[in-house]
């Protein structure tokens, strides 16, 4: 049963999932390599977006994959503003306060979301949703292609904002030496709130890429950010590329895991790579050392 | 001053923050748990898991035990008692067995005269447990472990058919099925969630399918939730069974099947015993390629009942889905209504023995003739259904089908 065709399958099939995995783990490597703090309410903001994308289609008829136009910069916005207005002045500069901020805003968003949509799971029906690539050994889901590809774009754009612009140098002037940027006149409160928002826009692309091929409830979200704390630490705190990569990586051996050891015991490779990167590498694979 | 207030302001943040939270948690904001009426009238504990994990399934359970409980008291209350309503106190299981035992105890401190519900085995063991002790009698809604009814329970009753009822009801129809076809199924997949519900059906599947002439070519366990069921699917293509026999919630079970789909796996059947979704309108609605010709062994309502159709008009008209949990606790509080009227009586002890003596008929149900033995219904009994032209027909016992089974699917 283990011939090389179903090997690969099992391979491609890691690929796809670890991009998703990187999207989320994106938006959460850039909160903590900035913040310091382990964002809490990532997989509540996600189950958040996902209801977005969900209503977006079910009530207005905007497909998942244009609706990403208008969810990333309300998103962005509804990141900046929480950091700007809650969580900021709530914590007073103090990271184990944000820490415990964002553990209670995710305790909010998440009975929130279930006071108002209840329990239910729910999904949208495309057109294309079944449509597939015959890629001879296999078949490759339409949607799960695209989201494949978005992902990589924008990964490219956050790597280009991050390298290229002002903002981006002031976000790794801040992440570096925050007293020292702040005194050479960066502004650490705003980009603080652009580093969160950024965060969180990530959070809304994928909910967008999730939407067509997987369901929402209120705790949709929560499955994938507990992932993406891996992927953080393998990839390195506050590396764009460690995220790429470290997304694909856990997707692949999540794969081939589930693959050899069943699906129970799948996860469990993950969390064994969590620890050997904490024994041997504590920075990860692309973090800058301490 | 200002730095006074910015710390007062925060700490009140954090405070209504916990607040809001606990208050989430507890389910406090799905609605107040206990609600009282005013006059004579007899009080019924409703209790459900409304918040936290199996909140969809408690709130339908809500639902349906809420609208039986409108009807009767429109139709002019319990005759025996001098048309007194009924009135429902709500509680909130939250999803575990501690809160259900916890719901059981301010239901007995509102002093009411029966509990229904629990929907969850476990919860339903640790409420009717805690309500044994005032010698509160307790219908079960939908709960199917077996060990609900063998603790000696005097108080505990359920209508619905056990674990063991339906499992054996699933291998005999499935036997029938496909030697009434001509044998063409000789290799099964099994596909279960790692719970003691998936684990527990898988083990009695690997037990009994080889003795029926089945060939069980891998049994695949899975977590709750599983976000991804390509690899499943693979082994399931490399494989190539005649049956996949999935056993899981919900969502996973959606996913598996969505996944089959996607990747042309077309086996010569899918083939549930309580599948998640199997007989759920709501996945044969949003998803009808995917549902097409799955059979199930599950609860059902009687296709030929006039009363179970009028309710599921009534249901559907408001929107909702007619889904067993509905239906089911609909027909408990019918039952014990029925129970209430033969009693004369509010007392628990006479209600004890009124619901002992049940000949209630159900009607919406398709179960034979009520007679409880130590708290079962020994007529109770699930039903074979199918996903046949966007909508899903009861195939087995011959006297409730309204569809003949079409097997093996169609390429």
């Amino acid at each position: 049963m283990l011939s090389a065709p179903i090997l690969v399958s099992a391979i491609v099939n890691g690929l796809l999932t670890g991009s998703i995995y990187a999207l989320v783990a994106l938006g959460l490597t850039l909160i903590y390599g900035v913040l310091h703090i382990i964002n809490f309410a990532h997989g509540a903001l996600l189950s958040a977006a996902l209801f977005a994308a969900f209503f977006a289609y079910q009530k207005a008829g905007i497909d998942p994959y244009l609706a990403v136009l208008v969810l990333a910069p309300a998103f962005f916005g509804l990141g900046y503003a929480l950091q700007r207005l809650v969580i900021g002045p709530a914590a007073r500069g103090e990271e184990r306060a944000m820490l415990l901020v964002t553990l209670g805003m995710a305790v909010l968003i998440e009975n929130a979301l279930l006071y108002a949509f209840r329990a239910d799971t729910r999904t949208i029906d495309l057109p294309y949703a079944f449509k597939s690539v015959d890629l001879v050994f296999t078949f490759v889901a339409v949607p799960r292609l695209i989201s494949f590809a978005v992902v990589f774009v924008v990964a490219l754009v956050l790597w280009l904002i991050m390298t290229r612009t002002d903002t981006g140098k002031a976000i790794r002037a801040v992440a570096k030496e925050r007293l020292g940027a702040e005194l050479s006149g960066i502004n650490v409160t705003h980009i603080y709130a652009m580093t969160f928002g950024l965060g969180t826009a990530c959070v809304a692309i994928a909910a967008c890429l999730l939407i067509p091929t997987y369901y929402v409830n209120p705790s949709a979200g929560n499955a994938f950010v507990l992932i993406a704390f891996t992927i953080v630490v393998l990839g390195g705190m506050g590396s764009v590329p460690g995220a790429l990569i470290g997304g694909l990586v856990i997707g692949v051996v999540e794969s081939l895991g589930g693959f050899f050891f069943g699906e129970s015991l799948g996860q469990a490779g993950i969390f064994l790579i969590f620890i050997a990167v904490l024994l041997v590498r504590p920075r990860g694979l692309f973090g800058a050392s301490a | 001053m200002a730095k006074f207030h910015a710390r007062l302001s925060r700490r009140r943040f954090l405070a209504s923050a916990a607040i809001g939270a606990a208050a989430a948690s507890s389910g406090t904001i799905a609605g107040p748990s206990l609600l009282r009426a005013q006059g004579a009238s007899v009080k019924l504990g409703l209790l459900h898991p409304v918040t936290g994990a199996l909140s969809y399934s408690g709130q339908q359970g809500r639902i349906g035990a809420t609208m039986a409980v409108d009807e009767i008291n429109a139709a002019g209350g319990i005759k025996a008692l001098g048309g007194a309503k009924i009135d429902p106190v709500l509680g909130d299981a939250q999803s575990t067995p501690a809160g259900g035992t916890a719901e059981v105890e301010k239901m007995n401190a509102a002093e009411v005269s029966c509990v229904i519900g629990g929907y969850a085995s476990s919860i339903c063991l640790a409420a009717s447990q805690a309500a044994a002790r005032y010698e509160l009698p307790y219908v079960v809604d939908v709960g199917v472990a077996d060990s609900i009814v063998t603790r000696g329970l005097k108080n505990t009753f359920r209508f619905g058919p056990g674990f063991g009822v339906i499992a054996n009801t699933a291998l005999e129809n499935l036997t029938l099925i496909n030697d009434q076809a001509g044998k063409p199924a000789k290799t099964v997949m099994i596909v279960h969630e790692d719970s003691l519900f998936g684990s527990g059906l898988a083990k009695l599947l690997n037990a009994q399918l080889p003795a029926k002439g089945f060939q069980i070519l891998e049994t695949i366990p899975h977590p709750t939730p599983t976000r991804d069921f390509n690899n499943v699917v693979l082994k399931i293509k490399a494989q190539a069974p005649d049956l996949v026999i999935p056993a899981n919630y919900y969502n996973e079970y959606v996913l598996l099947a969505r996944t089959m789909l996607e990747q042309h796996v077309r086996p010569k059947a899918i083939y549930s015993v309580l599948g998640g979704a199997a007989s759920s309108y709501k996945f044969v609605r949003e998803f009808p390629e995917a549902a097409k010709y799955i059979m199930d062994c599950n609860h059902w309502f009687n296709p030929k009942s006039a009363k179970a159709l009028e309710l599921k008009k009534t249901v559907e008209d408001k929107g909702q889905f007619y889904t067993y949990e509905l239906y089911m606790n609909y027909t408990a509080v019918m039952l014990v209504a029925d129970a209430l009227e033969h009693a004369a009586s509010a007392d628990r002890a006479k209600l004890t023995a009124a619901l002992e003596n049940s000949t209630f008929s159900g009607r919406i149900m398709p179960y034979g003739p009520t007679k409880f033995v130590n708290g079962q219904n020994q007529g109770a009994a699930p039903v074979n259904t199918q996903v046949l032209d966007n909508d899903i027909k009861a195939i087995l016992p011959p006297e409730f089908a309204n569809a003949k089974v079409v097997f093996p699917m169609p390429a």
